[in-house]
């Protein structure tokens, strides 16, 4: 049990080293280097490979950004099954919804509560 | 013979007061703060938006230059300010509150030093008897418009600079002894070096200040051993260690008296990374610090090098590399003869 | 001068990014919040009726709230600066980017500012998530449709 915390820490701070490594080595802004990640995820998924990663790194694996390529190719892939090539795009946000729905509440509501303070 | 770029004004302009405003980091970081006219307690100076409180510091930077000299603006004949927001508004707004005729002037960060040139020559000229130069920049104003929102997270390196929030403004005028006056100055050409790095724009500025100050000791016949100081306006360190790299590769030999006022400006506090920039930071410093040691006696004769980087958010993004440009201006203070 | 020299003079004086202890940091940081986040799983998963696969997505909106929270405090531009990708990469990242936007185009009203700005810095992420899950996913059906592998 106390395994998985140790796990999650390790595999998402392994998954922000590579983020840090294409920013720093790659000179990447931090726009292209999270893109990368997401369709790195995506690709993962496609090959089978992201759930088992999840099963093996809980949080570290669902926290950072690639869990959201995952979770858009898992939902497309998941309706496909079900209802063919039309399922690819319909089935795109069935997982991942809550991430896009809470950034847009809360962003909104961030911005009925604060301003922006340039302190250092 | 004319010289490209290279200007003399025989009738030596005066400088007769400035003003600085500043906002609250600055007052409580910066260490020319007590050398600040005004600061205020709010970063937006109690305003709704960060552009309300731009135009604030320069509208409050032009008044108290004004009343130093116990002028009004109904007096002025010309105000020659800019920034950096988009098509300068915070300028254009001060510009109508205080109701001056007004042309807006944009060179960036060098700014502060080519509203000083086209009031000496507006002086000069005889065209005017009383002109306000300056410029102003606001932090989260700039960052917004050039980088990111204020709030979001991104990880800036050594070389980056923080976008000061202040405004600097001088009263321009007639010859008058006791006061410093302008001697002669240097219009700087856009060198552009290849640099990308909206992040190192210290980079990408040194070698435009290296130009300027080359055209200005060969066009006036100086050597850098005539000024007591050689002020540059926002190089930060990296720029103004490869800027001292390049005078020496062009023969002069030491630097002792080069300063720079953006890497000056947060005294070297390491959170603010290179030092300060911003079109606010040259104009702050230079009306501030080299002023009133012009005015104490304490420096003779200054040249003041503000350098700016002539770039957009759209032309970085289209893959542009960053054109810079850097003007020159000497300041002298006289000796008072006795009568 | 020749701009390759300048480039060269200027490669040789710039400061070069510390990139082991830039490391470092983004491990701790990122390391940090994943483990919040496998913490935050744990509570939904004891008292709320959740398994350890469908658990994620209150965590995710969690995780997102927490950073609303400290980008508009101001402190996530902070943790940012220490942690780099370690903070970028998380959800969490996501979430700032958005909310950022938003509380910075706020002044120029609800519609125009926050509604036209919000995803300014995070719709490229959507976008790119978006389209490559299309890509993978009609693929991979394709694949399916001819024998070539399975579900």
């Amino acid at each position: 049990m106390i395994s998985i915390y140790i796990t999650s820490f390790i595999v998402g701070g392994l998954i922000c080293v590579i983020g840090q490594l294409l920013m720093d080595v790659a000179k990447l802004t931090p726009a292209h280097t999270l893109c990368s990640l997401v369709v790195v995820g995506s690709v993962l998924d496609g090959i089978g490979w992201y759930e088992p990663f999840i099963d093996f790194a809980g949080a570290g694996a669902t926290i950072p950004i690639t869990s959201f390529g995952n979770a858009l190719t898992h939902g497309a892939m998941a309706e496909a099954e079900r209802h063919g090539l039309v399922g690819v795009v319909t089935g795109m946000f069935e997982v991942t919804s809550s991430g896009i729905s809470a950034a847009i509440i809360f962003g909104l509501i961030g911005a009925l509560l604060f301003t922006s303070k340039g302190n250092i | 013979m004319v010289k490209r770029g290279v200007l003399t004004f025989h009738s030596k302009p005066s400088i007769y007061a400035t003003g600085v405003t500043a906002g609250p980091l600055e007052n409580k970081k910066s260490v020319f703060a007590q050398q600040f006219d005004k600061s205020y307690e709010d970063e937006r100076c109690d305003l709704p938006t960060n552009e309300d409180g731009h135009k604030q510091l320069m509208y409050d930077a032009v008044l108290i230059a004004l009343s130093k000299a116990k002028k009004q603006p109904e007096k002025i004949d010309f105000l020659l300010t800019g920034d950096l927001v988009n098509q300068m508004t915070p300028s254009n707004f001060t510009a109508h509150a205080l109701a001056i005729p007004y042309i807006g002037l944009f060179s960036a960060c060098a700014t502060s030093v080519s509203s000083m040139i086209t009031a000496a020559l507006l002086a000069d000229a005889k065209h005017a008897n009383w002109i306000v130069a300056g410029s102003s920049s606001q932090h989260n104003a700039i960052e917004r418009q050039f980088r990111y929102p204020v709030e979001y997270g991104s990880q800036k390196g050594a070389t980056a600079q923080w976008t000061v929030t202040a405004a600097g403004a001088a009263l321009i005028g007639q010859h008058t002894q006791g006061t410093p006056v302008i001697d002669c100055a240097t219009v700087g050409k856009v060198v552009d070096m290849g640099m990308t790095d909206p992040l190192n724009m210290g980079s990408a500025m040194a070698p435009a200040a290296s130009d300027t100050l080359m055209n200005h000791l060969t066009g006036h016949g100086k050597t850098v051993d005539d000024y007591d100081t050689i002020i540059t306006g926002d190089l930060g360190s990296n720029g103004f260690k490869i800027f001292k790299a390049l005078a020496n590769e062009n023969g002069l030999p030491h630097t002792k008296n080069f300063r720079d006022a953006g890497e000056e400006f947060y005294g070297n506090d390491p959170s603010f990374k290179a030092g300060a920039s911003g079109s606010g930071c040259s104009a702050a410093v230079f009306f501030s610090d080299v002023y009133q040691k012009l005015l104490t006696g304490e420096y003779k004769r200054v040249l003041l090098l503000a350098t700016g980087a002539l770039l957009s958010p759209l032309s970085f993004q289209q893959g542009d590399t960053i054109p810079c440009i850097a003007h020159a201006i000497e300041l002298t203070m006289e000796e008072v003869t006795a009568p | 001068m020749q701009q390759e020299k300048y480039a060269q003079i200027e490669k040789e004086l710039s400061p070069k990014p510390p990139i082991m202890k830039n490391v470092i940091k983004a491990f701790l940081i990122g390391g940090s919040i994943c483990l919040i986040g496998q913490f935050i799983a744990l509570f939904y998963i004891t008292y709320f009726d959740f398994t350890e696969r469908t658990a994620s997505n209150p965590t995710v909106a969690t995780m997102i709230f927490i950073a609303m929270l400290l980008t508009g405090f101001g402190l996530y531009k902070k943790i940012a600066q220490f942690g780099g990708a370690g903070a970028a990469v998380p959800i969490t990242g996501f979430g700032n980017a958005v909310v950022s936007a938003s509380i910075e185009h706020k002044s120029e009203g609800y519609v125009l500012g926050v509604g036209g700005n919000m995803f300014k810095l995070a719709g490229s992420v959507i976008l790119f998530g978006v389209f490559s899950a299309f890509v993978v996913a009609l693929i991979k059906t394709i694949l399916v449709k001819f024998g070539v592998v399975s579900w």
